[in-house]
C-alpha cells in the first residue's frame, strides 16, 4: 500500500468560506478514491488567508517567509494539488493568484492539478475554463477534466440527473485520483542536481 | 580576512525629511564615504554599476581612480561589475588602467545584473544572461593574461591579433570575484577558475545560500585549486547601529520601512529575523556576522551595506566610525582565532605577484596561474 499526498490550497476569505467547503468535500472524495483504490492518503489543507501577508512580504523581497516556504514546500511535494478559488470580478481571487505567482515556476510540472471555485451565481462557472485551466496549463499541471463549480444555489440543490454538486465532486475525485496513479510527476527538477561542468557551459552547448 | 563596504550608488529621498539628494551631491558622498572607509580601517571599497535612474554609478572605474588617487591602503572594487553587457576589452582595459594608476590596489566582482531594460540597451539579452557571463568573462580572462588575443565568439566581434592596454600591473591581473544571488552555474564559474566567489545574501534567508557556496567549495577542490574549505568566500552583510539598541531601531525603522527594496513589506522585526540585517548595537552586530562562518564555513571577505535607502552622509560616516572602532576590531579577532592556518586569506596584488615570482609557499599560490591544473 503506497501513500498519496494531497495538497489542499483554498483562496476563500470568510471564516468559514464556502471555498474551503467546497475544499474539504473534495478533499474528502479524494481520500476515498485514493483508499478505494489502495492508496492510504496524506492531506494538508492550506488557507491562503492564513499566508496573505506573507505572499505580499513574498512579492516584495523575493524570498519565502519560513512559513510560507513550508506550504509551498508541501505543495511542490504533493503527489496531487486541489485548488480552490472564489470568482472575484470574473476570475481567480487576487490572494489565489498570489500564491501560485511566488510558487517556484517547475513546482506544478506533470502534477495532477483539480481546480474548483465558488460564487455568488452559476453564470460564473466557466471562469474556471477561461481562467482557472490556462494558468495551471501554463504551470504545465496536468489539469483535471471535470472542474467542480459551486454556486450559492449549489449547496440546496439536489443530486439530479448525475450533474449535482455531489456527483461532480466524485467524478472531479474519481479523475483526480485516476491520473495521480498514472502520473509521471517527478516533483519539480533541482537547478543543482545535472549542473553543466564548466567545460561544456564554456563550449556553448 | 578583509572587511569593507559596498554600495549600491541609490538617490533616494531620505524618508524623514522628504529632501532627495542630487546626483552631484550622492556620488561626493559616496567619495567621501570611500575615504571615511580607509580613515576607520576598513580593507575595501566597491561601488555597484548601473545604468537606470535612480542610481549613479555608471562609471565606476572613473570613481575608483578618483579615490584611488585619495586613499593610500584600501583595495578599489565593484559590486558588481556587469560581465554581461559591459565589452569584455573595455573591462579589461579600464580595470588594467586602474590598477597601475592604484599601485595593484584592485580587484573586481563580476555579476549579470537583473534589471531586464540594460540588456537590450547594451544590444544583449537577459536570456543570454549566463551565457553572456561565461563567454565574456572566458575573453577578459585570455586578454589579461595573453599579451596577443586571437578570438571568436557568439555575442562580440572577433578579435585578431589583439593586445589589450595597458597590460595588467606587473603582469599580474586583478583578483576576481562572481557574484550571485541563485545561479549554480556561476559558482560553478568561479570555482573553474580558482576566482573568489560572492554571495550577496543580504536581502535572501541564509539557507538559501548554504548550498550555493558549499557547490562553489566542492568545486573549487575538483578543479584543482585548493581544498574546499580553501575556496574564496566573500559575503554580504547589512547594519544599522547606535550603542543602544532600541536607538538603532527608532532611527533606522522609517528607512526600512520606505526602503526601495523591502518597504511596505516585512517588518523590520521579521527581516532583521530572516536575513542577515542586523539593526541594533554593535555587540549584536558582531554576533550576528559570526553566525556567518557558522553557516558557510572561514571566509575572507565580508563588505557591509551602509548607505542606502536615503540615509543622510552623516549619519552614514557616523555609521562607519562604529564600525571602525567597535565591531571589525572584535570581528578580526574572533575569526582570526577560529581560522584553521591552512585557509588563506583573499588574495592581493601583493601576494599574486610574490606568487608568480616563486618567492612563496603559500597557498595563494595555489591560484596562480588560475586555469585548472588539468588545462595548464
Amino acid at each position: 500500500m503506497t501513500t498519496r499526498q494531497l495538497a489542499v490550497v483554498t483562496a476563500g476569505l470568510s471564516q468559514p468560506s464556502a471555498s474551503r467547503l467546497l475544499a474539504d468535500r473534495l478533499a474528502a472524495a479524494a481520500e476515498q478514491a485514493f483508499e478505494h483504490r489502495g492508496h492510504e492518503v496524506g492531506i494538508e489543507v492550506v488557507e491562503l488567508r492564513d499566508h496573505a501577508h506573507e505572499l505580499t512580504d513574498n512579492m516584495l523581497t523575493g524570498f519565502p517567509a519560513p512559513r510560507l516556504r513550508r506550504v509551498m514546500d508541501g505543495v511542490a511535494s504533493a503527489d496531487g494539488l486541489i485548488a480552490v478559488t472564489p470568482i472575484f470580478t470574473a476570475s481567480y481571487s487576487g490572494l489565489f493568484k498570489m500564491f501560485f505567482d511566488v510558487l517556484e515556476p517547475d513546482s506544478l510540472t506533470d502534477k495532477p492539478v483539480l481546480v474548483a471555485a465558488t460564487g455568488g451565481s452559476e453564470r460564473h462557472s466557466l471562469a474556471l475554463e477561461h481562467a482557472l485551466r490556462p494558468l495551471f496549463a501554463y504551470l504545465r499541471a496536468v489539469v483535471v477534466p471535470t472542474a467542480v463549480y459551486a454556486a450559492s444555489s449549489d449547496w440546496g440543490g439536489g443530486g439530479t440527473g448525475g450533474n449535482g454538486l455531489s456527483e461532480r465532486i466524485n467524478r472531479a475525485a474519481d479523475q483526480l485520483a485516476h491520473l495521480v496513479d498514472v502520473s509521471s510527476s517527478a516533483g519539480p527538477s533541482d537547478p543543482f542536481d545535472d549542473l553543466a561542468p564548466f567545460e561544456q557551459l564554456l563550449s556553448g552547448d | 580576512m578583509q572587511f569593507g563596504i559596498f554600495t549600491v550608488g541609490d538617490v533616494t529621498a531620505d524618508p524623514t525629511t522628504g529632501r532627495t539628494p542630487s546626483e552631484a551631491e550622492r556620488i561626493k558622498a559616496m567619495v567621501a564615504i570611500a575615504l571615511k572607509a580607509e580613515e576607520v580601517g576598513l580593507d575595501v571599497f566597491a561601488t555597484g554599476e548601473h545604468h537606470n535612474p535612480p542610481f549613479v554609478p555608471s562609471s565606476p572605474t572613473t570613481m575608483l581612480g578618483y579615490i584611488a588617487a585619495k586613499t593610500e591602503r584600501i583595495i578599489l572594487s565593484t559590486s558588481t561589475t556587469l560581465i554581461t553587457t559591459n565589452d569584455p576589452v573595455k573591462i579589461a582595459e579600464d580595470f588594467a588602467m586602474l590598477q597601475h594608476l592604484a599601485d595593484g590596489r584592485v580587484d573586481l566582482m563580476m555579476g549579470r545584473g537583473n534589471t531586464g531594460p540594460v540588456y537590450p540597451w547594451f544590444g544583449q539579452d537577459i536570456r543570454d544572461g549566463i551565457a553572456l557571463a561565461v563567454e565574456n568573462y572566458h575573453l577578459l580572462n585570455r586578454l589579461w593574461r595573453e599579451d596577443v588575443v586571437d578570438w571568436e565568439g557568439k555575442f562580440r566581434t572577433p578579435l585578431q591579433g589583439f593586445t589589450s592596454t595597458p597590460r595588467p600591473l606587473d603582469g599580474i591581473p586583478p583578483f576576481v570575484w562572481h557574484g550571485s544571488i541563485r545561479s549554480p552555474e556561476i559558482a560553478e564559474q568561479a570555482a573553474y577558475y580558482g576566482d573568489g566567489f560572492f554571495a550577496n545574501h543580504i536581502f535572501w534567508p541564509t539557507e538559501h545560500y548554504t548550498r550555493l557556496i558549499n557547490l562553489y567549495r566542492t568545486r573549487f577542490e575538483h578543479y584543482g585549486h585548493g581544498s574546499a574549505d580553501q575556496a574564496i568566500v566573500g559575503l554580504g552583510g547589512q547594519v544599522f547601529m547606535r550603542r543602544c539598541s532600541q536607538d538603532a531601531v527608532r532611527e533606522f525603522r522609517p528607512y526600512f520601512d520606505n526602503a526601495p527594496v523591502y518597504g511596505n513589506g516585512p517588518s523590520l522585526e521579521e527581516f532583521t529575523a530572516q536575513t542577515p540585517l542586523t539593526v541594533g548595537s554593535p555587540q549584536e552586530v558582531i554576533e550576528k556576522t559570526l553566525t556567518f562562518r557558522q553557516h558557510f564555513g572561514d571566509y575572507q571577505r565580508q563588505l557591509f551595506l551602509m548607505d542606502h535607502a536615503g540615509l543622510p552622509l552623516k549619519t552614514v560616516l557616523e555609521q562607519l566610525d562604529l564600525l571602525g572602532e567597535d565591531v571589525i576590531p572584535v570581528l578580526r579577532g574572533e575569526l582570526k582565532d577560529a581560522r584553521p592556518a591552512d585557509v588563506p586569506d583573499a588574495p592581493t596584488h601583493a601576494t599574486l605577484r610574490a606568487a608568480a615570482e616563486g618567492g612563496t609557499d603559500s597557498l595563494v599560490a595555489d591560484l596562480e596561474p588560475t586555469l585548472p591544473r588539468s588545462l595548464r
